[in-house]
């Protein structure tokens, strides 16, 4: 399979292409330094992103923002937006408090990234 | 005479965003008892409360943090050294002699004298009408930053389907967030042939969802009378004027702003601060100190930065400037030589540089430019009259990013006295 | 009986007509399509009160442009809206033009103004350093001023309302049939009966007119385009400046507002619906390029906004202010296009002393003066603002960073007795988010207190009435209904 990706690793932002079979690297194609290649071969293979989001806390005027603590599978996105918006919370909530364990299975816990007196 | 009204600090400093949380450390580290920030809104950490996605602190911290979470850094170190911080307090009104009037529900109207003032105020979105877009004038027209704040700090959509104008990247990131949080993002349109947000934004806040980035579009009129029914967006010529029958029209309920920010200027007007035409900020020194005496100004009301990291290093050196200014430790400028921007240069930081008197010791200084277009492999240089005194190669520079070029206390020390000028070469 | 009388329009005429007849005894009752009053015309002119040489001597135009022009100060002192007399001038760049301003200051003679005279070309740029030095003469008008139009219809809709006037907003009026002694009114909120009827309903005037009188106008829409530029330093000009007019009315101008701000406008490009108030790229370049004579160093650098208003214009040319031909207890004041702000006062005044004439309307013993205005804070020295604090400490929370608009205020503007329920609403009458930032500031907090104030759940908050809501749902509904799409 080929796949085009832009890095974002500079403002260049080449686009290469990555020729995989099943999570087997065939060929990459375009990349211009060796960080961006390493990008590329790791978003054709298994692409991970952070999630950030706010939650209402009932009673709270403001919302409570939260991260997952490290980045989860690109298409579990929307199942972890999903998670965290089903999440009971209660204050007063610490920075770094987990909000959700092991997000969608995923393994990654989703955290408090303020404090909510 | 002392006025019983008035208050001194030794140094006062408007806006506890990072700018100011940064300058308040340092002027406190560097020694100073008496530190003040005042802040409008009612909590400290300025824009950084709202961002809540991750991406800051990676220079700084070596991590990668999101936005309250770097606040609370500064937050903490603040608490730990006493630097004094007042929220919901706006300041009105201030002059050249530094005293600076302020307003605030708990302490009504207050007046303080200040040492020295740092100004760090930061900076504004351009609004719609700035741009004279024509249409009707509908609910559901916002700026990108003030959607940010509705969404992230009152819980509430702006709205359901989305149009963004400008690829800044607090647009970039608001078509993710609105897009996460359930909207639907049809398009985000750019009149430049590049866009000016990051490309690590480009990719995760739009190809990741699909939503096309438009460039050389722009909205040439908008629809709805009460609230916002759509916009017709047409594809632009190289002098950015709309080409007819471009037109694509676009059925939504919300258009979000993301087309420049400017530096919230008003008090450095009002005490009366040389500006820069370009950067729209203080004209400064190498100490960031502005032309008057005393009032320093950094962080984004001096010159738009894109990373907090860079705005929290610049203020922290603002700070410590302004303790050497009033512990008596600031060399003693003999003479200021102004920095001119060269070709493929627009609005380098500092404007000028003050050579220190008899053989005390100059530091080494950073000028921070924006380059006027996309250029690859070229040289960035520094001319002291004709004569070129530093020369640094780049792969890449773009308008999108905050570009840079370093010269040492030794270069500045040889530094003839003829206007220093920032170039790019290709 | 106390007659039962209804004002149909709160544009700043129906507010004047109600308050001037809020003097007498009467059961009267103002309706208003919008959600607010001032929300036609009203809101989007010139500001401009005229000293009155533009009009023809004899017209209606021209004796209620003088007459309101000098009742304008001490009304608008009484009611604490701002007013400023900066003078108007009328350039003229060539001979032809010249001979123009020598009609216009006979007719001004004609028409009782004083303070008229021609002025030549150094006079021109003393006064004002950044005309376009060809310029030959000026007509220079001294009584010329400046004000606030929907500024000047709200303090009328609260006087009017303080003494007894029903403002019932919302309120369309579907058609007017007078009965035996009376008409009948039907309105989107059902039918009334009244005793009398004045129309004021500016564009909408005429088709009102016409369901009771057999002697028939024709009213068009015609619509103004204008940039507004900012006030950052002081305007670049401190008088108004028209060139000499063109058939469609005194043409495109530049003035100082009363805030310090200058405008660029209007345009004039009559249109079939009265409600397009969109902005155009043709009128805006018409704009630029009329102004650029009068401004040649012309810099829209400072563009605060642009926006367009619609006036009622009368292809007879003149105003109809008076009683209704054949409808015996139907009143109107229709076609008030320029000068119908100036006109204003005169036209309350006359229209009210008419029907207590026609009716015998008892005038009431004594009037309730108006709200006091407070002065602004931004206008208010260190002391009065520590006054004021003490007062009330919502003065020390400042909501609107550009025009420096407190708490306070925009609370007193939602509780003045026609208050604001709208964020244009607060912004028209406090100033918070009509400056530089538009609202990018100011807005989320305005919509908090307007929430608070008028105890509705945040995204219930409008910007205009009817379905300009500011926000859609809370985050976690928005999400629901999202469900499914990204399985």
């Amino acid at each position: 399979m080929k796949q085009t990706i832009t890095c974002i690793n500079c403002p260049i932002g080449c686009r290469m292409t990555v020729e995989t079979n099943g999570d087997e690297i065939v060929n990459i194609d375009g990349a211009s330094c060796k960080r961006g290649a390493d990008y590329a071969k790791q978003e054709a293979v298994s692409p991970r992103r952070m999630v950030t989001a706010v939650v209402n806390v009932p009673s709270c005027q403001t919302p409570l923002s939260v991260k997952t603590e490290s980045p989860i599978p690109k298409d579990r996105i929307f199942d972890c937006m999903r998670a965290i918006g089903n999440a009971e919370l209660k204050t007063p909530i610490r920075m770094g408090e987990v909000v959700c364990e092991n997000v969608c299975g995923t393994g990654v816990n989703v955290v408090s990234t303020r404090d909510l007196p | 005479m002392a006025n019983m009204n008035e208050m001194y600090v030794d140094v006062l400093i408007i806006g506890a965003g990072p700018a100011g949380m940064a300058a308040g450390i340092a002027a406190r580290e560097a020694g100073l008892e008496n530190v003040l920030i005042l802040e409008r809104e009612n909590e400290i950490g300025g824009i950084l409360k709202q961002c809540i996605h991750n991406g800051f602190g990676l220079h700084r911290f070596k991590e990668e943090l999101t936005g309250p979470e770097y606040a609370q850094r500064d937050i903490d170190r603040m608490e730990e050294l006493g630097v004094a911080v007042q929220c919901d307090t706006m300041v009105i009104e201030i002059d050249s002699g530094k005293r600076v009037t302020a307003v605030s529900r708990t302490h009504g109207v207050q007046v303080f004298r200040a040492g020295a003032v740092i100004l760090a105020m930061g900076c504004r979105e351009r609004p719609r009408g700035a741009l004279a877009i024509p249409g009707t004038r509908p609910a559901g027209i916002f700026s990108a930053g003030t959607a940010q704040k509705l969404v992230n700090m009152h819980g509430f959509m702006p709205g359901r389907r989305v149009v963004i104008l400008g690829s800044g990247d607090i647009g970039l990131i608001m078509a993710r967030r609105m897009t996460l949080q359930g909207a639907e993002v049809l398009a985000c349109a750019e009149i430049m042939p590049y866009s000016s947000g990051l490309n690590r934004n480009i990719v995760q806040c739009l190809q990741d969802y699909d939503i096309p980035l438009l460039l050389s579009h722009t909205v040439v009129d908008i629809r709805g009378r009460e609230r916002l029914e759509g916009v017709t967006i047409a594809r632009v010529d190289e002098k950015l004027q709309p080409i007819p029958k471009t037109e694509t029209e676009y059925a939504c309920d919300t258009l979000l702003l993301s087309v420049g920010l400017i530096p919230e200027n008003e008090l450095s007007k009002q005490i009366g601060v040389e500006l820069s035409a370009v950067t729209q900020g203080a004209v400064v020194d190498d100490t960031l100190q502005t032309s008057i005496d005393g009032v320093f100004a950094c962080g984004n009301v001096l010159h738009v930065h894109d990373l907090v990291d860079f705005v929290s290093e610049e203020s922290a050196k603002a700070g410590r400037a302004a303790a050497d200014y009033l512990l008596g430790k600031r060399r003693a400028p003999s003479e200021s030589i102004p920095v001119a921007d060269g070709s493929g240069v627009r609005g380098v930081v500092p404007q000028r540089l003050c050579k220190p008197a008899n053989n005390a010791q100059a530091s080494g200084v950073r000028f921070m430019f924006r380059p006027d277009r996309v250029y690859q492999n070229v040289k960035v240089e520094v001319l002291d009259g004709k004569h070129t005194v530093k020369s640094v190669k780049r792969r890449i520079l773009a308008p999108g990013e905050m570009a840079e070029i370093p010269l040492s206390a030794g270069d500045i020390q040889s530094l003839s006295g003829n206007t220093v000028t920032v170039q790019i070469m290709e | 009986m106390k007659p039962k009388i209804v004002i149909i329009g709160g544009g700043v005429i129906g507010c004047a007509v109600a308050r001037e007849l809020s003097a007498f005894s009467a059961d009267i009752l103002l309706l208003e399509r919008a959600v607010d009053v001032a929300e036609g015309a009203s809101k989007a002119n010139s500001g401009l009160v005229h000293a009155g040489f533009h009009a023809a001597p004899g017209t209606q135009k021209a004796m209620f442009n003088v007459q309101g022009g000098r009742m304008f100060e001490a009304l608008c002192k009484q009611l604490g809206v701002p007013y400023r007399r900066n003078g108007a001038m009328v350039l003229a760049f060539n001979k032809q033009q010249l001979d123009i301003l020598h009609e216009l200051l006979e007719q001004g003679k004609a028409n009782g103004v004083d303070g008229l005279e021609i002025i030549g070309r150094e006079q021109v740029l003393a006064f004002e350093e950044h005309t376009n030095p060809t310029v030959e003469a000026a007509l220079f008008a001294k009584s010329a001023a400046v004000t606030s139009p929907y500024e000047l219809t709200y303090a009328l809709a609260d006087h009017a309302n303080v003494n007894g006037v029903g403002f019932q907003l919302n309120t369309e009026v579907y058609s007017i049939e007078q009965c035996e002694k009376c008409f009948r009114v039907d309105t989107n909120k059902g039918s009334m009966i009244s005793d009398i009827v004045i129309n004021c309903a500016g564009t909408g005037a005429g088709r009102l007119h016409n369901q009771i009188s057999d002697r028939k106008v024709n009213i068009v829409s015609r619509k103004g385009e204008y940039y507004l530029l900012d006030h950052d330093n002081r305007p670049m000009f401190s008088h108004t400046m028209f060139q000499t007019p063109t058939g469609m009315g005194k043409g495109v101008l530049i003035t100082p507002t009363v805030h310090d701000g200058l405008i660029l406008g209007p345009t004039a490009l009559d249109i079939d619906d009265d409600a397009d108030v969109s902005t155009t790229v043709d009128a805006l370049k018409t704009i630029r390029e009329i102004t650029s004579i009068t401004w040649p160093q012309e810099s829209l650098k400072t563009v605060v906004t642009t926006f367009a208003g619609i006036r009622a214009h009368e292809t007879g040319g003149d105003f109809i202010v008076g009683a209704v031909d054949g409808a015996e207890g139907a009143y109107e004041a229709i076609g008030i296009e320029s000068p119908g702000l100036s006109s204003a006062p005169a036209i309350g005044l006359y229209i009210a002393d008419r029907i207590a004439e026609d009716f015998h309307l008892h005038r009431k013993p004594k009037r309730i003066p108006p709200p006091a205005r407070p002065k602004s804070f931004a206008d208010m020295t260190v002391k009065e603002k520590r006054h004021a604090y003490r007062q009330d400490p919502a003065y020390g929370s400042v909501v609107c960073r550009c025009e420096q608009i407190t708490e306070a205020e925009v609370r007193a503007a939602i509780r003045r007795p026609v208050g604001a329920t709208t964020v244009d609403g607060v912004k028209r009458r406090t100033r918070a988010g009509m400056g530089r930032c538009q609202g990018g500031f100011c807005s989320p907090r305005v919509m908090e207190i307007l929430s608070e104030e008028l105890g509705i759940v945040l995204n219930q908050v409008t910007k205009s009435g009817g379905s300009s809501r500011m926000l859609s749902n809370r985050i976690e509904d928005a999400f629901l209904e999202m469900d499914g799409k990204h399985e």
